[in-house]
């Protein structure tokens, strides 16, 4: 069985339903699943739970969807990016749950791992820890986080070969890999598909048991915040 | 009167130990990279994946699978290693990372520290601060002492949401630097041309000797 699909809509086929959950690499826009979630806007499915550290910028990444209102709640660290997210969460559109960055990557990490709690001293006094089991442990205090187990994960990784193993590039790795273990079923997009034996297997960043579906594409990779320094003058 | 955001930077960049891997905030702890004294060496984590960060790229060179926590363009150094999210946040979970370097909207005497979110205003979310503030090992806050109004920052309790709780251990702000001990807040230092008496007369909290 091929693991390797010609399109982002051919690796989604029978994979999205209503009300459905998805975990979704990347940081910003780096590293984002860009075309899998035009997919998911082309397909339409509706009332979709995310957790993705960041919710995309107005007409890009996971803001696409929020534009098409696919999205009924959003799990994440940081959204400030996106001028439509603040006025469907102002309106009462949409739902969100804000996540400790830390403590969302290790829900997602926890949850592939089937781990279904864990105590963590981030949020310890905050309102983050409103409503969840305290616990000491050597005389310090900790709170029990669940993981996460999703639906669907969407992830963009650098190069795939066709069993599925990943190597990532760079900083676009960030929320990847914990994301692609917390699904049921694990969607990856590429930059390339190599042969199989050309990643040395002492070089895979993710391997292929998590992987089940690929796709190869083209990325339009949007930088977020171009920041450069000038050259001295010799 | 008192330090510039420069000057404040330059304090903090004191604090650091050759050796360390240390985190920098978003504003001016990102300035404190420019003070890092000769034959001090620490690594700079970034939070979304990367150890050994390097500056900022020349023109032409940026790559956008290569940024900061705070979604700027940056470079790798000889040293840099790059890890995913869960890992990132092991190692500063884990006590792993010496000493973040944190803005702040508020620290109370009990180091409590404020700076994620205002009620009513706008709410973007704590990124990696609460992880932060929990995990690494020291906890240093820049920011300025008073609000536009003339208010203290450095106060009794926080009055806004906080991001942790006892969790800080020194404050630099334009008007001097002050350690958070059993009590209340030491000073030990004055900005240049800030008497003791103004320093105190600008802070809330209580100051122990």
């Amino acid at each position: 069985m091929s693991k390797v699909y010609a399109s982002a809509t051919e690796a989604l086929d029978g994979l999205l339903f209503d009300g459905m959950t998805i975990a979704a690499g990347g940081f910003g826009l780096c590293g984002i699943p860009e075309l899998l979630i035009a997919a998911i806007r082309e397909a339409g499915t509706k009332d979709i739970t995310i957790a993705s550290n960041n919710c995309g910028v107005d007409g890009f990444g996971l803001g696409v969807l929020l534009e098409s209102r696919q999205i009924r709640k959003m799990i994440s660290s940081y959204v400030g990016e996106n001028a439509e997210f603040m006025r469907q969460y102002l309106s009462g559109e949409l739902e969100l749950e804000f996540n400790p960055q830390g403590t969302l990557a290790e829900r997602m990490r926890a949850g592939g791992a089937g781990i279904p709690g864990f105590y963590t001293a981030t949020g310890v006094g905050t309102v983050i820890a409103e409503g969840k089991d305290h616990k000491d442990f050597n005389g310090k205090t900790y709170i029990l986080e669940t993981g996460l187990v999703m639906d669907l994960s969407i992830v963009k990784a650098w190069k795939a070969d066709p069993s599925g193993n990943l190597v990532f590039r760079k900083t676009a790795r960030n929320f990847n890999p914990p994301a692609a273990t917390c699904g049921k079923i694990c969607v990856v997009e590429v930059e390339e598909i190599v042969p199989l034996g050309s990643i040395d297997p002492d070089h895979i960043h993710l391997p292929g048991i998590y992987v089940h579906r690929i796709i190869q594409g083209q990325h339009e990779k949007r930088i977020e915040q171009r920041t450069v320094r000038k050259r001295e003058a010799v | 009167m008192g330090w510039d955001r420069n000057q404040m930077a330059a304090r903090a960049a004191q604090e650091l130990q050759d050796g360390w891997y240390v985190n920098l905030g978003i504003g001016i702890p990102t300035l404190v990279s420019n003070y890092i004294p000769d034959g001090v060496n620490v690594t700079l984590q970034s939070e979304n994946g990367m150890l050994g960060m390097g500056p900022f790229p020349y023109e032409g060179e940026e790559d956008p699978d290569l940024i900061n926590a705070g979604k700027q363009t940056i470079t790798e150094l000889p040293q840099t290693a790059f890890f995913d999210s869960a890992q990132s946040f092991a190692m500063i979970r884990g006590g792993k990372i010496a000493m973040a370097i944190l803005g702040g909207m508020e620290v109370s005497e009990k180091g409590d520290l404020a700076n994620w979110m205002v009620p009513g205003k706008l709410v973007k979310g704590m990124g990696g601060a609460m992880d932060l503030v929990a995990g690494v090992g020291r906890v240093v806050v820049v920011m300025d002492h008073t609000s536009k109004h003339g208010d203290s920052k450095v106060l009794k309790d926080c009055t806004l949401p906080l991001t942790g709780k006892g969790v800080v251990n020194r404050i630099i702000t334009n008007l001097g630097v002050l350690d958070v001990v059993p009590g209340g807040l030491k000073i030990v230092e004055c900005a240049d041309g800030v008497t003791e008496d103004e320093l105190r007369k600008a802070t809330e909290a209580t100051i122990v000797n």
